[in-house]
């Protein structure tokens, strides 16, 4: 008998993601399905349970419907011929108790399994999705710059959606069909092996037409992913662009592109599903053509079989033509459904994949042994180290050796490339004493960025060295070079949580006093005490609800609180508009008060009281001094502050 | 709710009726089929002691249920074909309504979604619906059908043991429906938790920089396994209701089964019944229980999808703020004079939440203004209400002498270019993109508009020039070189009046410097509004604003501000301190 359909597969999915076939193949299969295995390991025992259970199920189910031919067969047919006994009831009914308990058994096996295999399946997803994301923090930012974060982000989704189904469904399914339609078979071959043939053509026939049917759905569902993909990338460009198309008045425009647009998407969808959703109908009404035969060439065998003078091969009883029949039925449901989840399989194995990918990339290199740590000058003016939070921090090598940490940077003869072609460094040579800051001025892609970048080796150099307090920062431990750096990027990124939160994000253990105070220093407290619920107040959207410049205000903040010897402030105060800069400038000038800061900046008043300033271009340092000697060489600072001017 | 969609059925009526009418030929014959079965067998061999067997009526039978199993296949088939081309047919109009209606959005509506909720309607929210659409008529109609056919069959064979299902059909569906109502929540609560495991994910993407100058990897990877981890906890929550869902259905099936073999075997032992019927009961059992369930489904869809629709809907109903019905269409920019009187405006239609409050000014044409004022002074707000982006709450905006809502949307804009703080290029080539000002601008007009906002140079140091490709929101140039192409871009109207919303922030000053020279002697007759952060950019203009809170606290010349507003003062010494000492 056709079994209920499974329900949770379309409740499980849920609003919003998106199902129906996925055709990407994966690139090598067996080895991606070897190394899932390994995620199945901790559960192995849980899994033989699971898979005992699955095909426990399976069998109740066709043990339960062979039932039907003792009852008629050995009960009801000699009861109706010869009359009934209480004996005989009796018999009848603890065979109809004895199909009962199967059945009853197949439907408890059927929960114990899901339930298992639903903690299995959560668990494996949790650990994958805890390794990969565990992973993706120690890769360099060098992977972040050539991966989309749409890219990065499907692996957390799709692909691990597609996993879940999979894990959930898929494969369980997959184990439960198999075993259903070789027991079907198996009983068919038992019941008649004439019969048994026309399910062998029948299922030739199906396999045909599954994949015939694949092929086609297959070509057209590429045709609709291509056609979705542009639909949806104009959707998303036109809607970002909402308000310049009203500037323009493009609406008409884009009105008669869009519905090309969607009448391509249209077509190729409609033969998609045709495809997808013409199988459905096909199998099942192939089933009851079988069902038909049967029918018909059963009954003449049970004739045959009255008659008695036929081969035993073409003989049947009337229990067993009922009970053939039903399997019949039973057959085509476990071929479709395998069909179905073949290709579900498919795709996730591919994704799969694609998360394997990403665990298997190379992590940030960190070669580095010198520490950072707490320390305290002693009687004798010596360093000595310390467990607990003190003003001064030294450098510890492994030796033990310590060395106060002042911040003094100096770049010999750097080269740098991002990609190894194009030059973005050009033998950059410079130096940063403790204290002292340093400025950088340019136009965009004059490797401003980049030298900070190289600074807290978010990229490493190709040729030169730079050094901190002397030490190679390649020798320095990287976790340990970034702890002695702050920075306020231009970009200011802030987390969800609380602002209070956010402010704490430069350093763990910092007190709420701490926080205040570092936030006064930014002149961030008075806009954050009227936000609606002060230091409280929840930050969403990467701080939304905040203007950019009061995120630049709490990102100086987050830096104030890390109380590092070094200073980086790339465009730091870039949408702050120039009052309110004028009106935290004291609040700067005390955050790096013995600091060894480097500033970029766009406004020239922002760094005109560097100690130094270095006028960079096209990757080379062409100018450097104080404000004071650019402006008497007369050079490019010279123009590029007096094109400020010389309009007044 | 659901008759907002009805309109998307446009186009293909036919198609939907067609399904609906193959799925229910499908379903009637596939339901006859075990009922010819029955006969078959009760006809055909068992057809009481002593009789032979009726061969020819075994064929005969067996014949008719073969056609009708073909019909059934090329109906379904059909039904399958028909039902797509309705179904996307529908999505494909109800994206359109969707789209079409965007594009009437005023700002004001747009600044009632956020992009990505658009997005979202356009896209995953019509699926559902689509879904659902194609699976209202293809398996509502197919398993109402079945369902009352086999029961109505199921009656015709054997009335007393068709009782069976009067027992089994309730509890199935209010079992199903029971399991799915209360597991809906539980749905809801573990999507939620999807989005913010998702939203971790994302913000560290965003953030990748900060995490790492920070050394924060090792937090948020543990912040992160907490939300993994409470939704490890949700989906077990959830599917832990669903997973009843097989085992009780199958039980209740299973139970069917024995329960009519157990009555069923007492019927024919009695003499009552035979044994085709027992078979036909049997597939009708399958039948009948399997449309309960997928009905039960169907009904679970169409809540699980109201979100969408609702979403949907609230699109449609959107009331545009702004039209130019009563506009009229003889009437143009005549030149680029601008008069504001007694303006108000609130973005939330509030007079007690006032963005602009009375603002008076009047500006002849040719004149170049500027303006100041710090963050939420309402410099973008003020700017935006010539082009009537946003409409008044009370008083007027001139353009040209008449009150904006004088002219049609399309004259007004053409004329008033405005060049928006967040600006956008388009995929394409950067000569498509300048075509957006002015579709049939020639080559010469797009140089010089190009040149003013010294933008050729570097277009032409690209290898294809005009013809470079610009990806999606113009990622292959910097800031600067996109701020100056969007302002050529608005040049190539030939407007009456220019708006620069702080369009030349991420130019250098050199180049800020040379486009307003260019601005001021190429399109000497335009009224040109600034709003600048650089003092610089301001203090050649003829006259400038200062803004504050909502308020145009001062308007005059640079010269006379200087000594007279503290504001521009302040601003302007916050930037030249400095050099004042030289």
């Amino acid at each position: 008998m056709s079994s209920a359909p499974k329900a949770s597969e379309r409740v499980a999915r849920g609003p919003g993601m998106r199902g129906g076939p996925k055709f990407a193949k994966p690139k090598n299969t067996k080895q991606t399905f070897t190394r899932l295995l390994k995620y199945f390991k901790p559960y192995a025992l849980t899994l033989i349970l699971v898979t005992i259970c699955i095909i426990a199920a399976a069998e109740a189910n066709v043990y339960g419907t062979a039932q039907l031919k003792p009852i008629i067969d050995d009960h009801l047919a000699p009861m109706a011929k010869f009359g009934a006994t209480g004996e005989k009831w009796g018999a009848f009914t603890l065979a109809i108790i004895k199909m009962g308990i199967v059945y009853a058994l197949g439907a408890v096996c059927i929960y114990i399994h899901s339930r298992l295999m639903l903690r299995v399946s959560t668990g494996i997803l949790y650990d994958i999705r805890t390794e990969m994301f565990k992973k993706m923090q120690r890769l360099p930012v060098k992977y972040f710059d050539s991966h989309t974060h749409g890219e990065i982000m499907s692996r957390y989704t799709n692909d691990t959606d597609s996993m879940r189904e999979m894990l959930g469904q898929g494969i369980p399914n997959l184990i439960n069909s198999l075993f259903r339609v070789v027991s079907v078979f198996i009983m068919m071959l038992i019941l008649s092996p004439a019969l048994t043939l026309i399910t062998v053509v029948m299922l030739v026939l199906m396999i045909f037409v599954v994949k015939t049917l694949g092929k086609r759905s297959g070509a057209f569902y590429k045709k609709r992913q291509a056609a979705l993909g542009v639909a949806n990338g104009y959707i998303e460009e036109m809607t970002e662009g909402q308000k310049v198309v009203k500037v323009f008045c493009r609406e008409e425009q884009i009105n008669e592109r869009f519905k090309k647009l969607n009448d391509e998407l249209r077509k190729a969808e409609a033969g998609a599903n045709t495809w997808a959703s013409i199988l459905m109908p096909i199998m099942g009404n192939l089933s009851y053509i079988q069902y038909a035969i049967t029918a018909v060439l059963g009954a003449l065998m049970v004739v045959a079989s009255l008659k008695g003078d036929y081969p035993a091969l073409l003989t049947l009883s009337v229990g067993s033509l009922v009970t053939f029949l039903q399997y019949t039925r039973n057959f085509a449901q476990p071929i479709t459904m395998m069909s179905q989840q073949f290709n579900s399989i498919l795709s996730a194995l591919a994704g799969a994949e694609r998360i394997f990918a990403l665990i298997d990339e190379e992590p940030e290199a960190d070669e580095g042994s010198v520490k950072l740590v707490n320390a305290r000058l002693d009687s004798t003016g010596g360093l000595e180290e310390v467990s607990e939070r003190t003003d001064v921090w030294a450098w510890k090598t492994p030796e033990g050796e310590l060395t106060r940490v002042r911040g003094h940077v100096v770049f010999n003869d750097v080269t740098f490339s991002y990609d190894g072609e194009k030059i973005v460094l050009d033998d950059i040579s410079l130096y940063a004493k403790p204290g002292q800051k340093i400025a950088f001025v340019g136009s965009t892609g004059a490797g401003k960025t980049t030298i900070t970048n190289l600074i807290n080796r978010f990229y490493d150099i190709q040729q030169g060295e730079i050094t901190y307090d002397g030490f190679n920062i390649r020798d320095i431990a990287k976790d340990d070079l970034r702890k002695s750096l702050a920075m306020v990027l231009q970009d200011t990124h802030l987390f969800t949580g609380t602002v209070r939160e956010n402010i704490r994000f430069g350093r763990k253990d910092a007190t709420d006093d701490e926080i205040v105070k570092a936030a006064k220093l930014a002149n961030a407290h008075s806009f954050i005490m009227h936000l609606p619920n002060g230091y409280d107040t929840m930050i969403v959207d990467d701080g939304e609800n905040l203007s950019q410049g009061q995120r630049q205000l709490i990102a100086i903040a987050r830096a104030a609180i890390a109380d590092p010897p070094v200073l980086i402030l790339d465009e730091a105060t870039s949408s702050i508009d120039t009052r309110t800069e004028a009106h935290i400038e004291r609040g700067m000038d005390e955050l790096m008060r013995g600091r060894t800061v480097f500033v970029i900046a766009h406004r020239l008043s922002t760094v005109r009281n560097s100690d130094a300033i270095m006028v960079l271009e096209k990757g080379r340092i062409i100018e450097r001094g104080d404000h004071r000697e650019l402006i008497a060489q007369k050079g490019r600072y010279y123009k590029l502050y007096t094109g400020a001017f010389e309009l007044s | 709710m659901i008759k907002k969609f009805f309109p998307a059925v446009r186009g293909y009526g036919w198609q939907s009726v067609g399904a609906s009418l193959m799925i229910i030929l499908e379903g009637v014959l596939e339901i006859m089929i075990p009922f010819f079965m029955t006969k078959l067998i009760n006809e055909g061999i068992d057809v009481g002691p002593g009789l032979p067997p009726n061969i020819d009526l075994i064929i005969k039978y067996g014949a008719l249920m073969l056609l009708m199993a073909v019909f059934a296949l090329i109906a379904g088939a059909l039904c399958a074909r028909l039902a797509a081309v309705a179904g996307t047919g529908f999505a494909a109009n109800l994206r359109n309504m969707l789209f079409t209606k965007v594009q009437d959005f005023s700002f004001a509506n747009v600044d009632n979604f956020s992009t990505a909720s658009i997005v979202t309607r356009l896209t995953t929210d019509v699926t559902n619906i689509q879904n659902l659409f194609t699976m209202l008529i293809r398996m509502t109609v197919r398993n109402f059908i079945i369902m009352f056919t086999a029961f109505f069959f199921a009656m015709a064979v054997n009335a007393r043991l068709s009782l069976v299902f009067a027992v089994t059909i309730p509890l199935l569906a209010g079992i199903m429906l029971l399991i799915m109502m209360k597991a809906h929540p539980f749905f809801e609560k573990m999507l939620s938790k999807l989005d913010l495991m998702n939203s971790r994910v994302q913000e560290n993407l965003i953030a990748i920089r900060v995490v790492k100058a920070f050394v924060k990897g090792e937090d948020e990877y543990v912040s992160f396994a907490d939300a993994a981890l409470a939704l490890k906890k949700a989906q077990l929550a959830a599917e832990r209701i669903v997973i009843w869902n097989n085992p009780i259905s199958q039980f209740i099936f299973y139970a069917a089964m024995v329960a009519v073999c157990f009555f069923g075997g007492q019927l024919i032992v009695g003499g009552k019944m035979k044994y085709g019927d027992l078979s036909g009961f049997l597939a009708f059992i399958g039948q009948i229980l399997s449309s309960v369930m997928m009905l039960s489904m169907v009904f679970v869809s169409f809540i699980i999808t109201r979100a969408s629709q609702k979403r949907i809907a609230e699109v449609l109903d959107e009331r545009i703020d702004i039209n130019d019905d009563d506009a009229d269409p003889a009437l143009t920019v005549s030149d680029g004079s601008v008069e504001f009187e007694n303006v108000n405006f609130s973005y939330s239609k509030n007079p007690d939440n006032l963005t602009l409050t009375g603002v008076y000014f009047s500006v002849r044409s040719g004149e170049t203004i500027g303006i100041i004022g710090g963050t939420g002074s309402a410099k973008t707000t003020l700017v935006q209400l010539i082009p009537r982006l946003y409409e008044v709450l009370s008083g007027s905006v001139r353009v040209g002498g008449h009150d904006v809502r004088e002219y049609k949307l399309h004259t007004l804009r053409d004329s008033v270019a405005m060049v928006l703080q967040t600006n956008l290029l388009f995929s394409g080539t950067i000569e498509d993109n300048l075509r957006w000002g002015n579709e049939n601008a020639t080559r010469e007009q797009m140089e010089s508009a190009c040149r003013a906002a010294c933008a050729h140079d570097f277009i032409m140091s690209f290898p294809n020039g005009y013809q470079t490709d610009l990806g999606q929101g113009g990622v292959n140039v910097s800031g600067g070189q996109k701020q100056r192409l969007c302002i050529a871009r608005a040049l190539l109207k030939s407007p009456k009046v220019v708006i620069l919303d702080d369009s030349t922030s991420a130019c250098d000053t050199a180049t800020d410097a040379a486009i307003r020279k260019a601005l001021r002697t190429e399109l000497a007759g335009t009224t040109t509004f600034i709003i600048a952060q650089r003092i610089a950019s301001v203090m050649d203009a003829d006259r400038v604003m200062v803004l504050d809170d909502g308020r145009l606290v001062a308007f005059d010349t640079p010269k006379n501000l200087y000594e007279t507003n503290e504001i521009y003062r302040e601003v302007y010494e916050s930037q030249m301190k400095g050099g004042e000492e030289e």
